[in-house]
């Protein structure tokens, strides 16, 4: 297929349309509305069904209900609307529902603003409803990408049986770019879904979707096999890319768009001399921690470059262990960091380091 | 010998965690009946809420999700829209459709949503152990309002069924009470004129049940159907609020 221009929510629907999905269930919210709005548009000739919810609460319910029933189905939203979200995100991952959220993140806290922004990073890897539970995070840098992932994002919701996230700063909502609709092959075998809740047609037992064990050695059990299938997704789903890391004497890191930025500045130090690596996570979580194995002698120290006061910092300790000193830079509030504030940043930390 | 009596193939045969005298039972039992005798069980799909029914998933024979607090309406919206063509319910205390799910309520009679709710009103949060409810009438003692629920401090009791008969897209709305042999009678008419209208494809249809709570009203079972009887259906009047017949 041809590359068509697209804006970003526009292309995330066209991808989620052509990915399967066929349910949508949101409430307005800048700066992601052109999602739901192209969805109510495209949704119903594709043989589905759009539904603007009464509220976040409402629509992730919604999606609940759907993907407990069979549904390959969809919801997107923005960080209030996210925060709102969470109960019910909570609910699916401890019922083993698939579905895929997107979160157009915008800055915060409270009522923030509707910049593009990346605070939402804690959100979304540490979980913001209750309980012991993961979701698979994907964090694309480019339209491109993005719609190459949307398939990966509803078969690894399918396979798994659980929620996955593709988190996108307003820059990926908004942004106009050439795309193209590639035919992909899914990575995995989907089995039935035998346990969706369809009426039992007096066939079989009835299926329940359900996240409650009120006996404590159930609900452990329950929490070990989640857990082991965390594990398995850690193992086999986290993604990354890495640039220009041979004699780097700096490492720094970036998802989304701010690799972008990122990766400009990188080459105009490079112009003078200065060599630094990037490693980019295309998932959050899991965080790709095997990447900084490949991190050479020659560095110094990881710098965390992020659309927010400072949260993935607290991975690039983790992965570090102690490895490497780990520095950071960001702007927030909707403030794009600017390959010029980057520079500066990294010539004061080389200088230092001299 | 003929047989007199079978248990309804509607529910499992799991005993009810329900405490002795708890009307809960005889309203499962209800709903359960309608559905064998309209013949959809293999078709059904219901939402158990949060509070004493909690566990309705494991009561109800037919397949079931379990929803978070007061959402019952919003999941059941979800699984209606992929399978318009099965029987789609709810079941609700007071606590969770008139206070914590009271957006999810109006809002799926507001589209019409195809569904049925069984709303049991026994004026208290059962589960939690006696809290005060919107439901709760005045006067009532509950944990949270130990002198009894005044105006001043909490208004007057929500009558939630005459709020949602005044939205178009509720089709059938009642209120019942199985506090007698002849109202258990008459609420089984209602369920299963609901459950007809979701079939008719007319909209939604709501059923309130007016039940008791022994345990958190301090009562022995018999004392508290006189007490629902006495103090319950003044405030609530029992009766049809809207069929879909009186529709222009
Ligand atoms: C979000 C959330 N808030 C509060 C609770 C605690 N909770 C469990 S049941 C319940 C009240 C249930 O009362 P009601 O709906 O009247 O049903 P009943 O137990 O009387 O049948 C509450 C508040 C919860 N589980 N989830
Ligand atoms: S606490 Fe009340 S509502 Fe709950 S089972 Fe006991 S009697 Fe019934």
């Amino acid at each position: 297929m041809a590359k068509i221009l697209m804006k970003g929510n526009e292309a995330i629907g066209a991808a989620a349309i052509k990915a399967g999905c066929k349910y949508f269930f949101g409430y307005p919210i800048t700066p992601q509305n052109e999602l739901p709005e192209y969805m109510s548009r495209e949704l119903p000739k594709a043989g589905g069904v759009f539904l603007q919810a009464e509220s976040e609460v409402a629509a992730i319910n919604m999606v609940y209900g759907a993907s407990g029933a069979g549904a390959r189905v969809m919801t997107s939203s923005s960080s209030p609307g996210i925060a709102l979200k969470q109960e019910g995100i909570t609910y699916i991952a401890g019922a083993e529902l698939p579905c895929v959220i997107v979160n157009i993140v915008r800055g915060g806290p409270g009522l923030g603003g509707i910049q593009p922004a990346q605070s939402d990073y804690n959100q979304v890897t540490r979980g913001g409803g209750n309980g012991d539970y993961k979701l698979l995070v994907y964090a694309p840098a480019n339209l491109q990408e993005m719609v190459d992932l949307m398939q990966e994002a509803f078969d690894a919701a399918d396979y798994y049986r659980t929620p996955v996230m593709m988190v996108g700063d307003g820059m990926i909502g908004q942004i106009m770019e050439p795309v193209e609709f590639k035919e992909s092959v899914s990575r995995f075998e989907l089995p039935e879904k035998d346990w969706a809740t369809v009426g039992t047609g007096n066939k079989r037992k009835p299926n329940i979707a359900n996240s409650l064990f009120l006996d404590p050695a159930e609900l452990e059990k329950h929490n070990v096999k989640l857990q082991e299938k965390y594990a398995t997704i850690k193992a086999n789903e986290a993604r990354y890319e890495t640039y220009n890391l041979e004699n780097a004497q700096l490492v720094a890191v970036a998802y989304g768009t701010t690799s972008r930025i990122l990766r400009n500045a990188i080459n105009e130090l490079k112009e003078k001399g200065i060599e630094v690596g990037m490693i980019r996570p295309i998932t959050l979580w899991p965080f790709p921690e095997e990447a900084f194995d490949q991190i050479p002698a020659s560095c110094k120290g990881l710098l965390s470059v992020e659309m927010s006061m400072g949260q993935m910092v607290d991975d690039l300790k983790i992965v570090s262990n102690g490895r490497w000193p780990v520095y950071f830079y960001g702007r927030s509030g909707g403030m794009i960091p600017t390959p010029a504030g980057i520079i500066g940043k990294i010539e004061e930390l080389i200088g230092g380091a001299k | 010998m003929a047989v007199v009596f079978q248990k309804t193939k509607g529910l499992t045969d799991k005993q009810t965690h329900y405490c002795p005298g708890c009307t809960h039972g005889i309203i499962h039992r209800l709903v359960a009946e309608v559905l064998e005798e309209l013949g959809v069980l293999g078709e059904a799909i219901g939402v158990a809420p949060v509070g004493c029914s909690v566990l309705a998933y494991e009561y109800f024979n037919c397949d079931m999700q379990e929803a978070s607090h007061g959402r019952a309406p919003a999941v059941a919206t979800g699984i209606k829209r992929v399978h318009p063509d099965k029987v789609v319910f709810t079941y609700q205390g007071d606590g969770d459709l008139a206070s914590i799910g009271t957006a999810e309520i109006v809002h799926v009679a507001h589209r019409g949503e195809k569904i049925t709710t069984i709303f049991v009103n026994n004026a208290i949060y059962g589960m939690t152990g006696g809290q005060m409810a919107p439901t709760t009438l005045i006067g009532q003692r509950a944990t949270t309002a130990p002198l009894g629920r005044t105006v001043e401090h909490s208004g007057m009791p929500l009558r939630v069924s005459e709020m949602l008969a005044t939205i178009n897209g509720a089709a059938y709305v009642e209120r019942v009470a199985v506090n007698t042999p002849a109202n258990v009678r008459k609420a089984k008419k209602a369920i299963k004129n609901a459950f007809q209208c979701q079939l008719d494809g007319k909209g939604f249809s709501i059923i309130e049940v007016l039940s008791t709570c022994p345990t958190n009203w301090g009562m022995t079972p018999i004392d508290a159907l006189k007490w629902l009887e006495n103090n319950m259906i003044p405030y609530y009047p029992i009766g049809n609020l809207r069929t879909p017949e009186v529709e222009e």
